[in-house]
């Protein structure tokens, strides 16, 4: 079982979202969470299974579609995969056991069911092709959650995002199709395999214009700076659970390809468009921190503090060394769990006063003290407050991104500094001071159904904030295999120069131990 | 005193006619049936048209185990040439074919089908197409044409409304200025060459040069203008949407995918060598129609308000991606052009039939065409399933992996990717997102609006029979697992395409 276990954690959602419509809707919710347990219990078998010294991909299945056009099914998981896998598993048990009341219950754990199979799917592609179908497919049940369940402006938010992201990956489609080209050229065999592609070197300029064509693609799902604009609609209309899933998981997706895709393909573009991306990954930091500061909807501030965080993701991402890059995907986990927690918690004030305003509350602390508890944390955490779980990311993305330039870095610092100003801001608004609306008096506190979400994400917080180690070790070995990938590749001197070589950093140690 | 011409009768190949007599002598067949006895239930003649069509499907199976292993068949005094492109587009014209005649066996019944004509006309129809294809005379195609779009305007008049009385009339008008084009077009050729068959225009073309260019430009433009008209290229497509919207959902189905298959191949065989003729002219002429072809088709349906007509406009825009294919002219377009009118027969039929079974005879009080977005309000609510069938037709239309459509824009894009079209490949990208606009506007109003005050969930299937529900259940199918069929699909066109040398 254990050889296929990944075609299991893909389809296994999918089977069961489709059994759903059988099941009578009274009776849905507790068919969800089962469903849902089962698949965070294979996830965790995968984890248990998986070999932590193994750099490459292991789990792999093979299976041909289309194989005159190149065209597999190869899925596979690395170190870099495995823990965004196992976030997607978790994040849907806790979005439906922490469900709250809501029309049409059925339809929204069906709907949940299909997007983990997609989520999953995109994390374990191994064929650009079954990539970029789970990555289009993903965007089918968000539209529905936004559009269906949303606010005011949902039909809006929903339709500007699905398309936004839909005409940026078909630019990225066309980019593959070249990609399989070159392949096609340069061996006289058609294929998508990504491990495959990973063997091909091109010269810099296809690698420019490639780049860029996947780039499109990827960073507006990021969200990056000029391309962000969705997301804030997105976020401020969608349902509690489709914010949660969108920031922990979603998102993840963008930074994730940059990873799997543009940085092994093309080593010598990332190097040329390092310095660019970094000051739009910095433009987003602080331009979005300082939006999150003017805003009155906690949850706008929650939204434009996840996209600020982003950048802190690409900005390691595109440090193109260990450090920079396990710490990109650190920080990737990292604020999946504090985000996804920051939204689920503004979903609980929302449940009971159907209001965002940050100026309708006020003193929250005197009548929730388990709330303002567990949000302190929270936002302490989305800070970077040391021991927490986002520290420990962004100071590995910061101190990779220090190695390529210090200017950049100590910007990037300084906005996160910006950062905590919003976030104590916000918190002081809604907590502190005494209690002066009237309808805030009888606020009962996080109900027993909040607490089964955010009591394990309080414990993942801390835990991941003091002893990091049991998901860094993976990553790390991961990634290094990623890094050397890249080095070798590179061919200009700028590349090679920018991306360490670990081989010789390695024979460099020991030839000096054998003195 | 004349000669007798003295030919032996195999030396005619009359096996090459087959695959045509079939369905002609079956509509004969039922012009007799309705002679001798009158009145009979159109059960009957569905029953007939589709074993007529299994009959001549299978001559094709023959037909193409011939091609398969004695390459290209000429007859009747070469006017019949058998190719590969014959193959695969008259399996696609009779296996489509066979797909929408159970669509006359709606609950309620429509005018149409209670003439026994309507089934003639309908055999009579492929018979023409099926002409129109396996031949290279300029001639003979013109035959087939008429036959087929004759039948076809009649049988849209059938349907017995205003609407249909006047798409009708606007496309008769329009097919008979595209008539004169053809024959114009086809004078030209003739009178520079002095052959009506294709390959002798391009070797006799190709032998002197291109000397008449000028001659040859105007040939080629009033034959694109001709074919453009029959398939609805821009600016020659003002009579789809009308015409859509007057005919009957099967038909105006049948209409988006059929008679097209067959304009495509001629185009293809026609336009091929002049493509390849290195004449810059030829190609931009071409390139200019199919880029806005595919951008205006998207623009005006982005602002339909009938379902119906937005389904016109994206044919016409699909129409324009199919016609890039011809423009890239390679063995992989050629073949992604199969591939993407196979994928798209699937879909189309799924998404027009979806129309056909929420047809009422009579329009409900406050609605002014039949299908209006605001009628498919909420449909999630009121009636799941077949809201779900078809936001995956919509889905698929658009081009979302892995439905049908997607795999036939895939390799058509990798096709123009293949052969240096970079422009072109983008531009057929962002033709697909501005196409998703409009798809998702159908999902919206299904899935995110609240449905109209006291509409129940009957009137999307008032019209669904048992035969209906087959025929879309066959569509489902189609369309989600397409990814099955696509190796054994491509395999079989990519070898048919290029043994026949295109």
């Amino acid at each position: 079982m254990l050889d296929n276990i990944l075609s299991i954690l893909i389809f296994f959602p999918a089977l069961a979202g489709v059994l759903g419509f059988m099941i009578h809707k009274d009776s849905m919710r507790a068919y969800g969470v089962a469903v849902a347990t089962i698949e965070f219990g294979l996830a965790l078998w995968l984890w248990y299974a998986f070999d932590n010294t193994v750099a490459g991909m292991q789990f792999i299945e093979q299976v041909a579609l289309i194989p005159t056009f190149g065209i597999n099914y190869i899925i596979g998981v690395d170190g870099i995969s495995l823990f965004i896998i196992v976030l997607a598993a978790f994040f849907t048990l806790i979005g439906i056991a922490s469900l709250t009341d809501t029309k049409n219950v059925k339809n929204m754990i069906i709907t949940l069911l299909m997007l983990q199979m997609t989520m999953v799917g995109v994390f374990v592609a191994l064929d650009a092709i079954i990539f970029y179908i789970f990555w289009e497919l993903s965007l089918v049940p968000m539209l529905y959650i936004i559009g269906a369940w949303g606010g005011p402006l949902r039909i809006y938010a929903s339709v500007k995002f699905f398309l936004y992201t839909f005409a940026g990956s078909l630019v990225m489609l066309v980019g593959m199709l070249f990609m399989a080209y070159f392949y096609y050229q340069a061996t006289g065999v058609w294929s998508f395999a990504i491990l495959d592609w990973y063997r091909l070197i091109l010269p810099e300029n296809f690698q420019l214009w490639l780049f860029a064509a996947f780039f499109v693609g990827f960073a507006i799902k990021v969200p990056m700076f000029p391309f962000h604009t969705w997301l804030p609609y997105a976020h401020g209309q969608a349902p509690t659970i489709g914010s949660v899933i969108l920031a922990a998981i979603l998102l993840k997706m963008g930074t994730y390809a940059f990873i799997r895709f543009s940085l092994p393909l093309f080593p010598d573009a990332a190097t040329f468009f390092m310095f660019p991306i970094a000051i739009l990954a910095i433009i987003m930091i602080v331009y979005t921190a300082m939006v999150a500061y003017a805003q009155e909807d906690v949850k706008q501030v929650v939204a434009y503090s996840s996209v600020s965080h982003m950048g802190v993701i690409i900005l390691g991402t595109f440090a193109l060394n260990v450090e920079g890059i396990t710490g990109s995907i650190f920080l990737m986990i990292a604020h999946g769990v504090v985000s996804g927690a920051l939204f689920l918690l503004v979903g609980v004030i929302y449940d009971r006063r159907h209001t965002k305003m940050m100026s309708e509350f006020g003193g929250l602390a005197h009548v929730m003290p388990r709330y303002a508890t567990i949000f302190g944390l929270m936002m302490m955490a989305s800070v970077g407050m040391p021991l927490t779980i986002n520290f420990v990311g962004e100071f590995l993305s910061l101190l990779g991104f220090y190695q390529q330039s210090h200017i950049l870095t100590l910007l990037a610092g300084i906005a996160i500094i910006v950062g905590a100003i919003y976030m104590l801001a916000a918190y002081k608004k809604m907590f502190f001071g005494e209690l002066t609306n009237e309808k805030n008096r009888n606020l009962p506190d996080v109900s027993k159904r909040e607490l089964v979400a955010l009591i394990p994400l309080s414990i993942i917080t801390i835990w991941l904030g003091i002893y990091p180690k049991p998901i860094l070790d993976p990553i790390n070995n991961s990634v290094e295999s990623i890094v050397q990938l890249m080095h070798d590749k590179s061919t200009s001197e700028e590349a090679k120069k920018r991306i360490p070589n670990l081989a010789r950093e390695a024979g460099l140690v020991t030839s000096q131990e054998a003195h | 005193m004349l000669e007798p011409v003295n030919i032996s009768l195999e030396s005619l190949n009359i096996v090459t006619l087959y695959p045509m007599l079939i369905p002609v002598i079956g509509a004969l067949l039922i012009l007799c049936i309705d002679i001798f006895k009158g009145g009979l239930d159109r059960t009957l003649y569905v029953a007939i048209t589709l074993l007529v069509l299994f009959i001549d499907f299978q001559t094709l199976l023959s037909a193409s185990n011939v091609f398969a292993t004695e390459g290209t068949v000429v007859g009747v005094f070469d006017m019949m040439l058998i190719d590969g492109l014959a193959i695969i587009s008259q399996f696609i014209i009779v296996g489509a074919s066979m797909f929408f005649i159970p669509l006359a066996l709606s609950k309620k019944q429509f005018h149409e089908s209670s003439y026994p004509e309507f089934f003639a006309m309908f055999l009579f129809t492929i018979a023409g197409l099926q002409f129109m294809v396996a031949t290279d005379s300029l001639i003979l195609i013109f035959v087939g044409l008429e036959t087929s779009s004759l039948a076809v305007y009649t049988m849209i008049a059938m349907h017995n409304r205003d609407k249909s009385f006047e798409a009708a009339v606007k496309y008769f008008t329009m097919g008979a200025l595209a008539a004169g084009f053809y024959s114009f077009g086809a004078m030209v050729f003739y009178a520079l060459t002095g052959s009506v068959e294709i390959n002798q225009i391009a070797t006799v073309l190709a032998a002197n040069g291109y000397a008449d260019m000028g001659y040859v430009l105007v040939g080629t433009v009033f034959m694109l203008a001709a074919l453009g008209f029959k398939v609805g290229l821009v600016p020659f497509h003002t009579w789809a949407p009308d015409v859509y919207e007057g005919s009957s959902a099967a038909m105006a189905g049948f209409l988006s995918i059929v008679p097209k298959i067959a304009i495509f191949v001629v185009a293809m065989r026609l336009f091929e060598f002049l493509i390849h003729s290195g004449v810059i002219w030829l190609e931009i002429v071409l390139y200019i129609v199919v880029v806005s072809t595919m951008t205006m088709g998207n623009i005006w349906a982005l602002v339909q308000s009938d379902v119906k007509r937005m389904l016109a406009y994206s044919s016409i825009s699909h129409a324009g991606f199919v016609m890039a294919a011809i423009l890239i002219g390679t063995t992989q377009s050629n073949s992604a052009l199969f591939l993407y009118w196979i994928l798209f027969a699937f879909t189309n039929l799924g998404a027009f039939s979806m129309l056909w079974i929420s047809r009422q005879k009579e329009l409900p009080h406050g609605q002014t065409s039949d299908h209006s977005y605001e009628k498919f309000s909420g449909m999630i609510q009121t009636s799941p399933i077949t809201a779900l069938v078809m936001g995956l037709f919509m889905l698929s239309l658009a081009g979302l992996p892995p439905f049908a459509l997607f795999w036939g824009k895939l390799y058509i894009m990798s096709s123009a990717v293949t052969s240096g079209y970079t422009v072109l490949a983008l531009v057929m990208a962002l033709n697909s997102a501005i196409a998703g606009y409009y798809y998702l506007k159908l999902i919206v109003y299904m899935f995110m609006k609240d449905p109209v005050d006291g509409a129940t969930g009957a009137s999307f299937s008032s019209n669904a029979s048992l035969a209906l529900k087959a025929i879309i259940g066959f569509a489902v199918i189609g369309t989600i697992f397409a990814i099955i069929a696509i190796n054994p699909l491509l395999e079989f066109i990519s070898a048919f395409v290029y043994n026949s040398g295109y």
